[in-house]
């Protein structure tokens, strides 16, 4: 039994290793790569360490040394913005959907509550040409706002879903005791069911900004201006050029990567708490 | 009644708007059936098709199960277990973009990083990953797990965390540990959960373009290609949109089922994500 015990002990101390390793190396390659303080073509043959570190491409991405980097700040800004929106934006109609569908009987509710559901029949990279046809005739070619709509329409089912479910926990006899009291629904929505909703909120926020960040394609379909362009855009530029500042477009893809995973950890117990709850019926 | 309808407007809007009008669009740009029967002799799309099966088939269900076994690990009490979790879920808070550059990056041939440590702690020629079809799909199926374990894996042990512990203390005392407590406790439990993520998984994982894309980029010569990318290729680098559209449409077959799958399930079992 104590032979088993130790046994168990050690295949978890090797998993654990085996774990970091993997978690860890693409980002280690990142690292190696952006600390490399020579541009163009770099010979990486062999290399496992960087062997001059020196952080002269992330100065460089900074101050916006190179013809691809002329617009970082403001394309960076591009970024933020498009997340920003598609965060508030989805937790607004997530929640406002889940409160009339969970809270509020609605009659034609089956349709409407399959409706997110539908939206994953058909996969986001799926639509894009038809996507990008509309947004000329909506007039939002090259335009933020199209990302952000796009954005906002992938994340509010998996919003809606959650925020449902986490909905059940809070008993609709506190909605019926407001409305007793003579609350309208707006300010049942507001003054209650927000507030408890925090947690679910604030997982379905960050989801919503991670899938931002984390989106590619209708921003390198959508925006060709180098102006409205965004960071993501602006690193897969890198591949269309001739020239090769790998290291130039490490930086960047690293001060890219930062803030995501800042807000990510700092939201992470929310995080948890909105996804644990209710997470089974036993 | 019409405060329920004024609230759910707002999510009607942008379902109609930018859901339903699009997918009318798209089926009527591709209704043409001579495009189907161009895509069906097409040596390319049958190729395409092939990976996408096994790209999705492969890597959903290994992540899943993956995910299943590693939330059990990290429900383990030890420091270094609870420690090595921030860490582990790095590679979903880590945008796709630089990660995948990252992948393809690491993986280009001897200049890369993986064939460098494999010369260098093991004396070995490591392959070139991009110019072998296997080596290149199965890169890509490595970048998507890499990068999608995590989000799973915290589902399922945020699930495990709500299976109360006095169900586990009975199993101690009937002297069921290890293999048994997983099959009668965790697998009848989590059962449904498990069959719903990766109903969800897969229809994600089917439109999945940017791991194909960034990671082996259809390389070697278009042969690692899925749909989405194929579609792309297509509407975009070869001024096809009708055929680019046709390629990702022929995949409504599967999804449709799929979708509907998951929305009964969702329904009559009472499962919770």
């Amino acid at each position: 039994m104590r032979a088993r015990r130790v046994l168990v002990e050690a295949l978890s101390v090797m998993l654990a290793v085996v774990l970091l390793i993997w978690s860890l190396t693409p980002v280690y390659n990142m690292l190696l790569i952006a600390l490399d303080p020579d541009e163009g073509d770099i010979e990486f043959e062999g290399i496992i360490w960087p062997p001059d570190p020196s952080l002269h491409s992330f100065h460089t991405v900074v101050t916006q040394g190179y013809w691809l980097l002329e617009d970082f700040w403001r394309q960076f800004g591009n970024s933020f913005f498009i997340g920003l929106m598609t965060m508030l934006l989805t937790v607004l109609i997530g929640s406002l959907a889940s409160f009339a569908l969970g809270r509020m009987r609605l009659s034609q509710g089956w349709l409407l509550a399959n409706a997110p559901l539908l939206t994953y029949a058909v996969p986001a990279s799926f639509l894009v040409i038809p996507f990008s046809r509309l947004m000329a005739s909506y007039g939002l070619s090259n335009s933020l706002w199209a990302i952000i709509a796009a954005n906002v329409t992938f994340a509010t089912p998996y919003a809606i879903l959650i925020l449902r479910q986490y909905a059940t926990l809070i008993p609709i006899e506190l909605d019926q005791a407001a409305q007793v009291d003579g609350a309208s629904p707006v300010q049942v929505y507001r003054r209650m069911y927000l507030p408890l909703m925090a947690p679910a909120l604030a997982a379905v926020g960050t989801f919503a900004l991670l899938l931002a960040w984390n989106e590619y394609l209708y921003q390198y379909v959508l925006l060709s201006s180098t102006r409205n362009m965004t960071v993501a855009v602006a690193i897969a530029q890198f591949f269309n050029s001739d020239e090769a500042p790998w290291n130039y477009m490490m930086a960047t893809a690293i001060i890219y990567s930062l803030p995501p995973i800042v807000i990510f950890y700092v939201l992470r117990g929310y995080m948890a708490a909105g996804l644990t709850r209710g997470a089974v019926r036993g | 009644m019409a405060w329920a309808i004024a609230f759910v407007i707002p999510y009607a809007v942008v379902f109609s708007a930018f859901v339903v009008y699009p997918i009318a669009y798209g089926l009527w740009m591709a209704r043409d059936p001579s495009l189907y029967r161009d895509l069906i002799a097409n040596p390319l799309y049958a190729q395409t098709v092939v990976n996408t099966v096994l790209y999705v088939g492969l890597g959903v269900n290994v992540k899943m199960f993956l995910a299943l076994l590693l939330s059990g690990f990290f429900m383990r009490r030890r420091w270094w277990i609870t420690a090595l979790l921030p860490i582990f879920i790095l590679p979903w808070a880590l945008p796709a973009i630089p990660a995948f550059v990252s992948f393809h990056w690491m993986l280009i041939g001897e200049e890369g990083l993986v064939d460098s440590l494999l010369s260098a702690l093991f004396g070995i020629q490591g392959p070139l990953w991009f110019t072998d079809r296997r080596l290149a799909l199965g890169s890509n199926i490595v970048a998507h797990i890499w990068k999608w374990l995590p989000f799973w894996t915290l589902t399922f042990f945020a699930a495990r965390t709500a299976i109360p512990q006095e169900i586990y203390e009975a199993a101690d005392v009937d002297g069921a540990s290890g293999f048994r407590r997983f099959a009668h406790i965790v697998l009848p439990l989590l059962g449904n959960l498990y069959l719903v993520c990766t109903l969800l998984s897969t229809l994600w994982t089917i439109g999945d373009f940017t791991t194909v894309a960034l990671v082996s980029g259809g390389a070697p010569s278009y042969s690692t290609n899925v749909l989405a990318t194929l579609g792309y290729y297509y509407a975009f680098d070869a001024a096809q949109p009708t055929l680019g559209i046709a390629v990702v449409m022929s995949a409504l077959p599967v999804l449709i089922p799929i979708a509907i799958i998951l929305m009964r399930t969702l329904h009559t079992r009472e499962v919770q994500l």
